[in-house]
């Protein structure tokens, strides 16, 4: 769990910790991980076949109802999957601790078509603003950011949309959104990316792998500059992952699953705190 | 000037918005798992008790409405404004017809009333849970009548109407519940 590198998205903040024992990195700091992909990736890389992982991960500024700082997720890598095979698997999962539901598969577009009547690919600033209007969404003065404003209609009016009882997979996300998904090339072009929603609450996020190394790291670097840009502090890069990538990592599509919000939904739990033994402020 | 960040949202927090205190009612931080936070926010207005609905990015800050609750003694009306006193300090304040409100009904001098300050003036004036109160007009009592059915209107002496058991006579003193308005009980001397 920790790492001598971060994830560098900018809207994930990671812990840092201090560690000077023997082995150390030269700057004397770890990273808690955020999801533990990067590591995932390297196992992969080196030989490991499928696998999967139960394992704690760490956020920074991230709690509410649904979110803890400190939280389970399941992950695992599918060789020789790609995303649509995965989310069959996912389906599985949640039907198995679930039950059977009905399942929808909307792409991106399509959901912020039918649930917010707006054209995600198409609209600007401007008009994603204008829906907000429309549908009396309340707005922070100043938002600014084409994806900034998906993100704020798409908590605030897809998502709530969503019918609880179903299973809901939105797939082929913004390019701009990939994450560390492929994009597959097309007008416009999409990352090969999932997401499943079940009672108004995202549960899983599955990707068709970026193997592409030097991609891989033009998003680190891209990534860097933006944290730069917002005043945010850069993490190390992920070396190690790059250079895993470089030495080949099989086609793959990986998945992690917020295991306390499907526990949530076994046990029908309002918040994420009745799942957990010591939220953040008992910690 | 305070700030509060989003992340010490919680209820209750007074805030301020577009140049009005306002205290925060409920608070939701929603993210997409890789995107932009918000905290949308449900606020109540402290001048007009309005609740609103407001998002902010997670991370940003807003200033702090300077709002405290303070136990005042109510001393007297002089016909425009309400006078009130710090029974510690003696520091007196003065409540316009906005501030005090309904507590009109059922305040008399010397009862201490739970009064919020904003920027040190009197914003809104809360009666005590319950007050007593002498009953100057109703039709004459009914003796015997214990049963609680029925009832009737009495006026008491700081003008409030309540609904009242047969029984009572005027003169009495009663138990009024402020919030709910209604009768409690008679008041034994």
């Amino acid at each position: 769990m920790l790492s001598a590198a971060a994830n560098s998205d900018p809207q994930l903040a990671s812990f840092d910790c201090r560690y000077n024992g023997p082995g150390a990195p030269a700057d004397g700091r770890l990273w808690l991980q955020t999801s533990p992909e990067f590591a995932m990736k390297r196992l992969l890389a080196a030989g490991s076949g499928s696998i999967y992982q139960l394992c704690r991960a760490f956020r920074a500024d991230e709690r509410g109802r649904r979110h803890n700082p400190e939280f389970t997720i399941l992950e695992w890598y599918r060789v020789g999957f790609d995303h649509y095979q995965l989310m069959d698997e996912v389906a599985e999962l949640a039907t198995l601790l679930l039950g059977p539901h009905p399942e929808q598969r909307l792409t991106y577009r399509d959901a912020f078509l039918r649930y917010a009547e707006v054209d995600p690919f198409t609209a600007d600033e401007a008009d994603l603003r204008a829906c907000a209007e429309r549908w009396d969404v309340p707005y922070p003065k100043g938002l600014s950011g084409h994806d900034n404003w998906l993100d704020l209609l798409l908590s605030c009016i897809v998502t709530p949309a969503l019918a609880a009882e179903r299973f809901t997979f939105i797939t082929d996300f913004p390019a701009s959104q990939a994450a560390l998904a492929r994009i597959r090339e097309g007008s416009p072009p999409v990352a090969e990316r999932f997401e499943l929603f079940i009672g108004g609450m995202e549960i899983a996020n599955g990707f068709h792998e970026l193997t592409d190394p030097t991609e891989q790291q033009m998003r680190f670097a891209a990534e860097q500059a933006a944290r730069t840009a917002q005043g945010l502090p850069a993490p190390t890069t992920d070396r190690r992952l790059l250079a895993a990538l470089a030495a080949g990592l099989p086609a793959c599509a990986g998945v992690a699953v917020g295991l306390d919000r499907l526990i949530m939904l076994v046990c029908g739990a309002n918040a994420i705190d009745e799942v957990l033994a010591f939220p953040i402020e008992r910690a | 000037m305070a700030t509060y960040s989003t992340n010490e949202f919680k209820g209750g927090l007074k805030i301020m918005l577009d140049g009005d205190p306002y205290a925060i009612v409920e608070n939701e931080f929603v993210k997409p798992g890789k995107g932009q936070a918000f905290n949308r926010v449900k606020v109540r207005n402290l001048k007009t008790g309005r609740v609103i609905e407001r998002t902010f990015k997670s991370g940003d800050s807003v200033e702090a409405a300077d709002v405290v609750e303070v136990e005042l003694q109510y001393l007297y009306n002089d016909g425009d404004l309400w006078h009130f006193m710090d029974p510690a300090s003696f520091e007196q304040h003065s409540a316009g017809q906005a501030a005090v409100g309904d507590a009109v009904k059922w305040i008399k001098e010397q009862d201490v009333c739970t009064v919020t300050l904003w920027n040190n003036e009197p914003l809104t004036v809360e009666p005590p849970n319950f007050v007593q109160l002498t009953v100057t007009d109703t039709d004459p009592g009914v003796r015997g009548d214990t049963s609680g059915g029925g009832g009737k209107p009495a006026t008491l002496e700081t003008g409030a109407v309540v609904r009242v058991p047969l029984f009572i006579e005027v003169g009495e003193v009663l138990k009024v519940d402020t919030r709910s308005g209604e009768y409690v009980s008679r008041v034994k001397d």
